[in-house]
């Protein structure tokens, strides 16, 4: 009997989730905000969705009630991902050791 | 156009990026690093998806125009959010995600062909099942945070809101959820996802309101991993790796952070979602201690002396001086102190902020060199050795109740051991308690002295002193 393709993606997925376990504790504590706000950025991956639901359903019709969706969580998404890497990057930017000014 | 063999590839791609954007934060000097695997992997991600689809129309040129909006606005907020909104910028930025989750399986679940799930009104069961699920918790984020976002900013009481039958309520919608999902696999009825919706908005209304102020640290995290799981089912349901293997990093690195907190309070995780905390006012038999005990204060001339005669200060800082906007005069002080030859380095405690981490942003913010700054475990037995301990903006978690005292509602609670210090200066408005509504027994040691005044003032007029 063949293997259901979720079987692999289930894999995938509690396989991520003990690398997620590990990475995250690898993470220094005083980068414990950008972490939350990187993960944020990430997670809006979604907009993958968001685009296939705008792209793929609107060969004839540009808006129909699927694609608004769609459109709708572009919106979101990509407010997201900008706001959510360059926070990160402005805070980053901060931790930078001191030494070399004085 | 690319093949979905092809594409799943560079999925996967994006999802190891992503991983590598995590581990780049476990030091400071690679996090930059890690920041831009991010960014090359949300890159590749939304190129793959443009060049699978291979449809460059009219709907194409409106995505641009979109994506390239809320880039502006996401860009724009980045810019010019404070430090200080950092958790309130995260709740924001995590109803979104939320709400995209929610907005995805809508359109999934109204135009299934264009995802490869069946045609409307006969989607296949376990990609109804997923995208249901992933709805669900996309809307009690949105919702959630929606709350968290009120609170932290002040436009709702940070007080906790609760009713009797409160936690019964919960547990009717959530069992109601998994009853409406099992009904929607069997008919397929555009009503009943709805009405899932609908009622998982209401339970992520429900579930942070009787949430308090001080427990907001725990919030944010838990939303956080949230975000995750729902941006994980959504992935089931497009069968998309990055999106499964973002939404289980995310889902963990929450998780993870949530425990952090909860550990750092000495609370239940149970014992925060229940709520309720910082409510009760049973602080009656050390009202009477208040009027016994005498305490000492000076004035910046004196902490100025004190300091400038040590060989090591530590400096503790909590929210209350980012509230004053403290830091900056901080910093100067610590520059003096330096020139002279003194010791310091910070201590923070898990929970100084009002998120994972916060105290630590605001002090690098402050140009505050991240090698002086330390947390607990790694600094609290050089209390000990230290002359002065500079305690500004923080309370509760400098409180030696929490070691000595069972009856105390922090009991357990991991506190920094600045009483251990020769002296201890500790800048406040009052004697007012904290956030955990107990006295502060600091108060009352023989070698504390305290300096009654606005945080950013005192700082000013002991750099002044210094000289």
């Amino acid at each position: 009997m063949e293997i259901d393709p979720f079987i692999f993606r289930l894999s995938i997925f509690i396989l991520s989730i003990f690398v997620g376990y590990y990475v995250v504790w690898s993470v220094t504590p005083s980068l414990h905000t950008p972490l939350m706000s990187v993960t944020n950025a990430i997670s809006s991956v979604i907009i993958v969705g968001a685009i296939i639901a705008a792209l793929a359903s609107a060969s004839e019709n540009v808006f129909n009630s699927s694609s608004v969706f769609g459109y709708l969580a572009i919106v979101l998404a990509s407010v997201n991902i900008f706001g959510g890497f360059l926070v990160t990057q402005r805070m980053l930017q901060m931790y930078k050791k001191k030494k070399d000014k004085k | 156009m690319i093949s979905p063999n092809l594409s799943a590839i560079f999925y996967l791609i994006s999802g190891i990026l992503f991983i590598l954007a995590l581990r780049g934060l476990s030091s400071p000097d690679t996090s930059r690093q890690g920041n831009y695997f991010g960014i090359t992997g949300m890159i590749i991600a939304i190129l793959v998806t443009f060049l699978s689809i291979g449809n460059f129309s009219n709907s194409f040129a409106y995505i641009l125009i979109l994506l390239l909006a809320g880039g502006a606005i996401g860009a724009f907020i980045a810019f010019k959010i404070p430090m200080t909104a950092m958790p309130e910028l995260v709740a924001g930025f995590h109803s979104l995600v939320g709400l995209a989750a929610v907005f995805v399986a809508i359109a999934a679940f109204l135009n299934p062909e264009v995802f490869n799930l069946g045609v409307a009104g006969n989607i296949k069961l376990a990609s109804l099942i997923e995208m249901s699920i992933g709805a669900a918790v996309g809307a009690i984020t949105f919702s959630g945070s929606i709350i968290a976002f009120l609170k932290l900013r002040g436009i709702m009481s940070g007080a906790p809101i609760t009713f009797t039958g409160q936690h019964f309520l919960n547990l009717i919608l959530g069992i109601g959820i998994f009853v409406l999902i099992f009904y929607l696999c069997k008919t397929q009825s555009e009503n009943i996802f709805w009405t899932v919706i609908a009622i998982s908005f209401l339970i992520g209304i429900l579930l942070i309101i009787p949430i308090g102020g001080a427990d907001m640290p725990v919030v944010i995290s838990m939303l956080n991993s949230y975000s995750g799981w729902a941006a994980a089912g959504i992935g089931f349901t497009l069968e998309n790796t990055a999106l499964i293997i973002t939404g289980a990093l995310v889902g963990s690195s929450g998780a993870i952070l949530s425990y952090i907190m909860c550990k750092a309070m000495n609370r239940s995780f149970f014992s925060v979602i229940l709520g309720g905390f910082g409510a009760d006012n049973s602080t009656s038999n050390t009202k009477d201690k208040k009027d016994q005990k005498p305490v000492k204060s000076g004035n910046a001339e004196d902490a100025a002396f004190l300091m400038k005669n040590a060989s090591s200060v530590i400096i503790v800082p909590g929210y209350g001086m980012a509230v004053a906007q403290a830091q900056h005069a901080l910093r100067e002080m610590v520059d003096k102190l330096k020139k002279n030859d003194i010791k310091v380095t910070y201590a923070i405690h898990p929970v100084a902020g009002r998120m994972p981490g916060h105290m630590n942003v605001l002090l690098a913010e402050a140009n505050v060199p991240y090698d002086e700054v330390f947390e607990l475990e790694d600094i609290n037995n050089d209390f000990a050795n230290s002359d002065v301990a500079f305690v500004i903006g923080a309370n509760d978690v400098t409180n030696p109740v929490a070691k000595t005292d069972p009856k105390s509602p922090i009991f357990g609670m991991p506190v920094l051991d600045v009483e251990k210090c020769k002296s201890v200066l500790f800048v406040k408005r009052s004697l007012s308690p904290g956030y955990a509504g107990i006295d502060n027994e600091l108060f009352y040691r023989d070698n504390t002295l305290m300096l009654f005044a606005d945080a950013k003032k005192m700082t000013e007029d002991i750099v002044k002193n210094l000289d």
